[in-house]
């Protein structure tokens, strides 16, 4: 008989059998800790590499209920159902007895570094679910198993002869039934198995592949979910941050007299932001005001007299990096794919079509303004924190603090939207500077202006598109030349040669498609904090190659549909070194293409000032495509009649939350490409709110919309991104189809409604 | 000293007349469905009803509300705990994302079937002016006909 060991140890000590952990719970219910495969200390990884290692997710309760516990950060995505599906699916029990709590961060300190206590947690490039596909599925098998060993040690009869239904382990012979609960203390006490248990058949689903509502709707519509702005703790403090207009600009001095004159104001200090072109803890210089309520804060930070040195991105701006891109593009820049011998190819056209296409800087408005909750003691730190990623959270507050991470409490809570900006913790840093400061548990809160104005926004770039054709419109010779300010500005240790990285991504289509093919790069160095916004390059990739697609078909007198179908071919899989390889099958686009063209009657003949476009790509895993019917007016109006979308996810756990991502990431791409745009002018972001930073509301919405999952395989990809990349460019080629009017500047704004009065 | 009622209970505000409801509702009173979006009135996430109409509480100074009725997402179920049949149809729709504009969305909802009891499509876009960021607004339009059906529904019985 093995003796059990502590966690820590079990985590110090590779190649030891991990064993159960049991333990009466508050509520009284018995929670099973599930130790999860081989467990390997490392320091903690990203996002996409998680190593189930402790997990301890199931509480059984006495009357039948089972309370499972979510680890990832619920931003809207619907991982706080999806995750709980597999694993109750998993433990073969009934999901109208599932209750969903949310876990803390759990990190435990090793003497390799720190290792997962429940698996990685952090959400960003729609991993949360495929991330945890194994792992959750592996917590409901293994406990299922072990009640089954316990169930037959019990009886005293061989394993084979007990099954489980619905919460309950049922013998044959002798013939019983015995409920979970009644179990789990048992359970607990038995060895792991050795190897992990089978899974189900996906032919024996009950709950994974159903429309399952999500878990905390109730907590939503009753106002009773508590998201971080809704943190309220003893003592706390209110405080609110004056951050420098200008990029990069510092505090020359202030006067703290008026703010603190404000009823309410407690405290007034300087925050120092990073040295220009050092990497970001926070984002600027500025100076916190700390106050008994919000309001006091706002009010105190108004009345501030502060006296900016604007530094050295005084003079940047929006319409000098588009004229230096220009420029840039002129040259030669960093060739970073050559495949096949593009020069000669480029020579022996018989027809060569070329484009640029402009894609603006975005900011991720999430309607939660950023917020954090810092208590820092002499020697510990509770944060709770709207985060992607609360090991970042755990990081930040311990390089802001000097604390050692161990000690730092980290909970999540519910989060009102991610988009990618919340991959960063630079408000967390904030929250802990200003706590330790001033000794009080802290409540930093954002204003929108703060978040618009301060923001890791979405690179933007000039891309320029050249394609070779033969003299039967076969295209011979691929390039896209990007000019852009790439996402890996600032970032530590990151070789200028590297920076594309993160802006063109190597495998995307049409490589290995088109032979003779060329990625080119130039980077701009623009003063403008830049992050990881929704299906990042994508986006912008998305819109160009799908633009230029349209505009090669028709310049060469091909249907753009059947260009595409020519293009991506039949089902097979091509490699893809980036996040969402090892392969990716151009086949699943043309299946999914085809399915909207004929969903929405591609083809068939519209009346005047209306058209279809059509758009489709492949993201981190996931394949989406859009159709959509627009209709132009006399005077450039603009009207989406119709969106058909669908998307190709492998298996759909949740088919509700799939199509609520299709829904959300369709809606935020033409909201994006309708009229977003950040922009600078001597050195400060222009837009401040949603009056010139405006989201689309419902009208714009057509009353038909269309979603369609198409399912593939029996291994789900992500969902959150793949909606978005194909919805823009579907709607610029539409927006052609119906007027002629090319739009290859996004946002679209005015463009149509000048073009028609220009051409009156 | 300000006096006025929120969700039918008395209350008083003594700080200064210029705090919007919406800080007085969250700091002050606890009640935190009401959320903070803006601040100038665009995304609708702080929408409560002032005697019954719905208004954006961050724009409202408490001065506004004195004497007055207030009710916020907190407030709509009835006292025994039934849901609102907007809140019905919210639910049977599984409309939320991140869920941080919905109760916004609930209590615009609310006002408007309360003046306009069977809403096209069009009503309800020129009428329904809420932010949602997840875009959530295929479901928010079902949702709303969903509601006007369940509050007729109630009116009748």
């Amino acid at each position: 008989m093995k003796t059990k060991t502590p966690a820590q140890e079990q985590l110090a000590n590779p190649g030891r059998r991990q064993f159960m952990v049991s333990g009466l719970s508050a509520t009284g219910g018995l929670v099973l800790g599930l130790p999860l495969s081989a467990c390997t200390p490392h320091p903690i990884l990203p996002v996409a590499d998680h190593q189930p290692q402790l997990g301890f997710f199931l509480e059984l309760m006495p009357d039948g209920n089972v309370i499972i516990g979510n680890n990832q950060p619920e931003i809207g995505q619907g991982v706080k159902t999806a995750l709980p599906m597999l694993v109750a699916e998993e433990l073969d029990i009934d999901w109208s007895r599932v209750e969903v709590r949310q876990m803390p961060l759990g990190i435990v300190k090793t003497a390799d570094g720190y290792t997962w206590k429940y698996g990685g947690q952090g959400v960003g490039g729609s991993t949360g679910l495929t991330g945890n596909w194994e792992f959750m599925r592996q917590v409901g098998a293994t406990a299922r198993a072990q009640l089954i060993k316990a169930a037959a040690a019990r009886l005293g009869v061989p394993e084979s002869q007990c099954s489980t239904k619905s919460g309950f382990v049922i013998c044959k012979w002798p013939e019983a039934t015995l409920a979970y609960s009644d179990l789990v203390a048992d359970a607990a006490k038995l060895d792991a198995p050795d190897e992990p248990p089978a899974f189900k058949d996906i032919s024996d689903y009950r709950i994974i592949g159903k429309r399952q509502k999500a878990v905390d709707a109730i907590d939503v519509i009753t106002g009773k979910a508590r998201y971080g702005i809704d943190t309220r703790e003893p003592n706390m403090r209110y405080a609110v941050i004056a951050r420098s207009p200008t990029l990069n600009g510092t505090v020359r001095s202030f006067s703290a007299e008026s703010a603190k004159a404000v009823n309410g104001v407690l405290d007034v200090f300087k925050i120092d932001g990073p040295e220009p072109g050092a990497p970001y803890h926070i984002l600027a210089n500025g100076v916190a005001v700390v106050a008994t309520s919000t309001w006091a804060a706002i009010k105190g930070r108004a009345a501030l007299d502060i006296d900016w040195e604007p530094g050295p991105n005084r003079h940047d701006s929006t319409e000098t990096f588009w004229a230096d891109n220009e420029t840039m593009l002129k040259g030669s820049g960093q060739i970073v794919v050559d495949d096949g011998d593009y020069t000669s190819a480029m020579r022996r056209a018989d027809r060569v079509v070329r484009h640029q296409y402009r894609i603006p800087f975005v900011s991720h408005a999430p309607l939660e303004p950023q917020n954090c909750y810092a208590d820092v003691k002499e020697d510990s730190c509770h944060i709770i924190a709207p985060t992607q990623m609360p090991s970042g959270a755990s990081r930040a507050a311990a390089a802001a603090t000097g604390i050692d991470r161990e000690n730092i409490r980290v909970d999540i809570p519910k989060v009102g939207g991610g988009f990618g900006r919340r991959l960063t913790n630079d408000y967390v840093a904030e929250a802990a500077i200003i706590s330790q400061r001033t000794g009080w548990p802290i409540k930093l809160q954002w204003t929108r202006e703060d978040d618009i104005k301060n923001d890791f926004y979405r690179p933007a770039g000039l891309h320029e598109m050249r394609a070779a054709l033969d003299e039967q419109g076969k295209i011979t010779a691929w390039t896209q030349r990007l000019a852009s300010a790439s996402k890996y500005y600032r970032r530590p240790n990151m070789p200028d040669e590297n920076l594309y990285k993160a802006e063109l991504y190597d495998d995307d289509f049409p490589r290995n498609i088109i032979d003779n093919f060329r990625l080119e790069y130039f980077h701009h160095a623009i003063g403008l904090p830049r992050g990881s916004w929704r299906a990042p390059a994508h986006t912008a990739n998305a819109f160009v190659i799908q633009s230029f697609l349209d505009e090669v078909a028709i310049e060469s007198g091909q249907d753009p549909l059947q260009l595409r179908l020519d293009l991506y071919g039949d089902a097979r899989e091509l490699p893809y070194s980036g996040h969402g390889g090892p392969t990716t099958n151009p086949g699943r686009l043309s299946r999914l293409l085809r399915f909207v063209a004929e969903k929405i009657g591609y083809g068939k003949s519209l009346p005047n000032g209306r058209g279809i476009g059509l758009a489709s790509h492949f993201t981190f895993g996931g394949y989406g495509a859009h159709a959509i019917e627009v209709e132009i007016g006399q005077a450039g109006e603009l009207t989406i009649r119709r969106i058909v979308a669908a998307v190709d996810c492998g298996l759909a756990v949740n088919p509700q939350a799939v199509e609520a991502q299709l829904q959300g990431g369709t809606i935020d791409g033409i909201s994006t490409a309708l009229g977003l745009e950040i922009t600078v002018k001597n050195g400060q972001v222009q837009q401040s709110n949603f009056h010139d930073y405006p989201l689309m509301k419902i009208s714009t919405l057509p009353s038909r919309f269309e979603t369609y999952i198409l399912p593939f395989d029996d291994t789900p990809t992500g969902v959150g991104e793949m909606g978005i990349p194909s919805a823009a460019p579907a709607l610029t080629n539409a927006i052609y189809a119906a007027s002629g009017v090319r739009i290859r500047n996004l946002p679209i704004g005015n463009q149509l409604q000048e073009h028609f009065r220009n051409s009156s | 000293m300000i006096t006025f009622t929120v969700n039918s209970k008395p209350v008083s505000f003594d700080g200064d007349d210029d705090t919007p409801l919406l800080w007085v509702l969250r700091d002050h009173f606890d009640l935190t469905g009401t959320k903070f979006g803006c601040g100038v009135g665009q995304c609708g996430a702080c929408t409560v009803h002032i005697n019954g109409r719905a208004q954006r509480s961050c724009l409202t100074p408490v001065s506004a509300a004195r004497q007055q009725r207030v009710t916020t997402i907190e407030g709509i179920a009835s006292p025994e705990g039934r849901l609102h049949p907007v809140q019905h149809a919210w639910l049977d729709t599984d409309v939320p994302q991140c869920g941080y504009c919905q109760a916004g969305q609930i209590m615009a909802t609310i006002d408007f079937i309360a003046r306009n009891p069977d809403p096209s499509d069009g009503d309800i876009d020129r009428e329904m002016s809420n932010l949602c960021r997840c875009g959530t607004y295929v479901r928010i339009r079902e949702a709303v006909h969903l509601a006007a059906k369940l509050s007729d529904k109630e009116n009748q019985s």
